[in-house]
């Protein structure tokens, strides 16, 4: 599926008009400043609009518009810092439990009814593939043990898709967070967002909370790492034109020594440099989501290079910003520190530049 | 089989059946062919591939048929390079006429000149060169001083070009000259077109760092030029000029160094360098600086590929033809420098009076003056201030 232009603008035109209303970046100030997380009712609302269903079918209550699709809505929140579990249910969750068949929960999430996040990491660093939890064959079902740490929005999640180690290889797993064995402690973290350390001390799951197993389960993953990636660098793209423009915008406004900023050509430089930078970055981004909707091979590549190029822009622009505005950029009551602080999340979570570059080096064969 | 797939089909079996066995190699600077009224061909199957590729408009594929081009749509000139790729077909003819005399042409020149002028530069058959820097009009332009002054019939040209490409080698030169003494600096500037071997024309070679002289002093002492040879109106020539430009720095950011077969980054820090026992490159912290780099070229070919996409669709990219100059060719320099480190010691050798230019060190050299010719990236960061950001 490819979108046509109009209906490019017509989405981005339609996310950008009610985030403006409902999840500007003030939206997020005072969510950090009533404890962090989300606000449950506006995912409602955003879900039916249909954000949350845009990577499933119809039968799951989605409406299928592709990678893309969420990728302008993604943009359009990172412009915002707009807070919602739409990168962790709404599109990898929901990756997921369509390569596997989860309909039911599917729906669910489509419809903002419920929340499922991805429980992947277990270290410091983002190695999907570093898996220590097990989960062990018991009768009809699993006995699941082990630790997953930063699960995004797994605080406020009604189910989440655990990876572990079993007898057959990888094995993804639905698991209630409500379950007996499993405890979830709430994390504060630099960008106010809803995440959780998850440890599952002998947790007996039942043989539907299997989603899938050994290469099934290997490539649902794949599937929603990629998917994944490329959405979050379209929300490192949003963070970086808006950090980019406020301070264009601040450059023409400032006066120091009689005239403007955007007259002394260190700075135009700086903000040109920043563009380039900006505009390479969107155009691999762009890349990324519709070689993902084409089915084409080059998509986890793409992927991989747009998440590590989206993370360094996005630092780029986040410090650019702060210096080129000087002490007030310094402030909370301006909103630089919020942006500098999704952006280092976003460039962490999935991957920094270093994991994507080792990965296309051992590709490469070195 | 839609039309496209026809013409993929069509161009496949022509390709096939007439592109010579040599020409199916990658090639190095010294393989290029340029065409003109002395160019001696380096083989029989250069001549016939030139011969072969002109006959059919496929020099310059997307011109139309009248100016020697064969009037191709976009996506079948993205057909014929993607056939050609495919089997590693080499360019036939590469130009200044292609490049930036022939866009500048098909939009500011008389239905005449049209028809004079382009299709010899399609068929090879006249080399042209770029008279536009000054010793003292380089990233300004616009202030040069090479004076045409009018004598009725003809302008007599007299001044002082520089850093000419291939002036020495050049039949013709598209030359900016001040024809307007009393207009304002933009505004009295016309864009004339000459032989090389009019009398009073003389050239001097200059060295590169990278050993080759591919560029010269440029002298013009009372050349006549007769008044058709003047593109546009008088005084529009700055225009022109800019217009050509953005035709350029799209080449220049466009052109990496796989042109001129330079070595691939990874084979040379693989073979120089070796893998440790986790096959990753023995060196890590060089192995990081080019994971750093690979990343950001495989994103800068996305927005090359977009640009590309652009222009087939008919967008004039304008200022944006700044983004992709500054960015590749800031690229290329950092390979190349990369590529210099993979190679250590063994880079080094290499001999300044016998340099062919397809050694590391003649390429880590020449690229410097990727980020200097066509514009500098100084000069591209304030085009892109004013133009896509309106700061200052
Ligand atoms: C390999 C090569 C091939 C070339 N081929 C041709 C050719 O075929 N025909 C032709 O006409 N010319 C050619 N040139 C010339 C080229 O276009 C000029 O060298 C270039 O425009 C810069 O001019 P300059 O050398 O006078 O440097 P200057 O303009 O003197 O610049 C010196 C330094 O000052 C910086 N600078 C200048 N002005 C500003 C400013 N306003 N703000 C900030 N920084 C500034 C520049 O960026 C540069 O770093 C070629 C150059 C090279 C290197």
């Amino acid at each position: 599926m490819r979108l046509m232009s109009e209906e490019q603008t017509m989405i981005r035109d339609m996310a950008a008009g009610f985030l403006d209303e409902k999840a500007p970046v003030d939206a997020l100030r005072k969510q950090r400043d009533s404890g962090g997380g989300y606000d449950r009712a506006l995912m409602g609302e955003m879900a039916d609009m249909g954000w949350f269903g845009m990577l499933l079918d119809e039968e799951s209550g989605g409406v299928d518009m592709g990678a893309e699709a969420a990728g302008l809505v993604a943009e359009e929140m990172g412009r915002r810092l707009s807070a919602s579990p739409f990168l962790s249910s709404g599109v990898m969750s929901a990756v997921v439990l369509r390569a596997t068949g989860g309909a039911d929960w599917a729906a669910k999430l489509a419809s903002g009814e419920a929340v499922v996040a991805m429980a992947i990491d277990e270290r410091v660093k983002h190695r999907p593939d570093a898996i220590a939890t097990t989960a062990e064959k018991s009768g009809n079902g699993f006995v699941l043990n082990g630790a997953k740490r930063f699960v995004s929005d797994g605080a406020g999640a009604d189910r989440v898709i655990v990876t572990a180690m079993t007898e057959d290889g990888l094995g993804l797993f639905l698991v209630d967070p409500g379950l007996e064995g499993v405890q979830s402690r709430a994390l504060k973290t630099v960008d106010s967002r809803d995440a959780a350390d998850l440890r599952f001390d002998n947790v007996q799951l039942d043989g539907a909370a299997l989603l899938a197993m050994g290469d099934a389960a290997q490539e649902a993953l794949d599937g929603a790492l990629r998917v994944g990636r490329a959405v979050a660098s379209a929300e490192m793209v949003g963070v970086s034109k808006e950090m980019a423009e406020r301070t264009n915008a601040y450059l023409k406004e400032r006066k120091q020594f009689g005239i403007a900023l955007s007259n002394f050509q260190a700075l135009q430089h700086r903000a040109a440099d920043l563009y380039t930078q900006i505009q390479t970055t969107d155009a691999a981004v762009a890349a990324a989501l519709r070689a993902i909707d084409e089915g084409s091979d080059d998509a986890e590549l793409l992927s991989r290079v747009a998440k590590a190029k989206a993370g360094k822009t996005a630092s780029l622009a986040v410090r650019e910003a702060l210096q080129m505005h000087g002490g007030i950029g310094m402030t909370d009551a301006l909103d630089i520190g919020l942006f500098m602080k999704k952006a280092r999340a976003c460039a962490e979570y999935l991957g920094d530049g270093e994991c994507h570059g080792d990965w296309l080096l051992r590709q490469r064969g070195l | 089989m839609t039309d496209l797939q026809e013409f993929r089909a069509e161009t496949r079996a022509w390709l096939e059946e007439n592109c010579p066995k040599e020409m199916r190699q990658p090639m190095s600077e010294a393989d290029v062919c340029w065409g003109g009224r002395n160019w001696v061909f380096q083989s029989k199957a250069q001549e016939q591939w030139l011969e072969r590729m002109a006959a059919r408009g496929w020099t310059v594929p997307t011109w139309p048929e009248a100016y020697g081009g064969a009037g191709l749509s976009g996506d079948e000139d993205r057909v014929l390079k993607e056939e050609m790729a495919r089997i590693s077909a080499r360019p036939p003819l590469q130009s200044f006429g292609i490049w930036m005399l022939g866009p500048a042409l098909l939009e500011f020149g008389s239905e005449e000149q049209k028809r004079h002028y382009l299709p010899q530069i399609a068929r090879g058959e006249v080399r042209w060169c770029q008279g536009y820097s000054e010793p003292g009009a380089g990233s300004d332009l616009a202030s040069l001083q090479t004076k045409g002054v009018d004598c009725g019939e003809y302008f007599e040209v007299s001044g002082q070009k520089i850093w000419t490409s291939y002036a020495d080698k050049a039949d013709w030169i598209f030359c900016l000259v001040r024809t307007e003494p009393e207009a304002a600096k933009h505004k009295g500037i016309s864009f004339l077109l000459f032989d090389m071997t009019s009398p009073g024309v003389s050239t001097s070679p200059i060295q590169l760092i990278s050993g080759s002289s591919p560029f010269c002093e440029t002298f013009f002492d009372s050349v006549k030029v007769p008044k058709d040879q003047i593109v546009g109106e008088r005084g529009t020539g700055w225009t022109i000029a800019k217009y050509l430009l953005t035709h350029e720095r799209e080449m220049i950011g466009a052109t990496d160094s796989a042109l001129f077969g330079s070595d691939d980054l990874v084979e040379v820090a693989r073979d120089a360098l070796g893998v440790d026992d986790q096959g990753r490159l023995d060196d890590p912290i060089l192995r990081g600086r080019i994971a750093d780099f690979l990343i950001d070229e495989i994103a800068f070919d996305a927005e090359l590929a977009r640009a590309k996409s652009w222009i087939r669709a008919g967008k004039q990219l304008g200022a944006e033809s700044a983004t992709l100059k500054y960015t590749g060719t800031e690229l290329n320099k950092r390979r190349q420098e990369l590529i210099m480190a993979a190679g250590g010691l063994a880079a080094l050798e290499w001999d300044f009076a016998d340099a062919a230019g397809d050694e590391k060190a003649s390429l880590w050299l020449r690229s410097k003056g990727n980020s200097i010719e066509g514009g500098t990236s100084e000069v591209m960061l304030s085009i892109l201030s004013k133009a896509a950001l309106e700061l200052g």
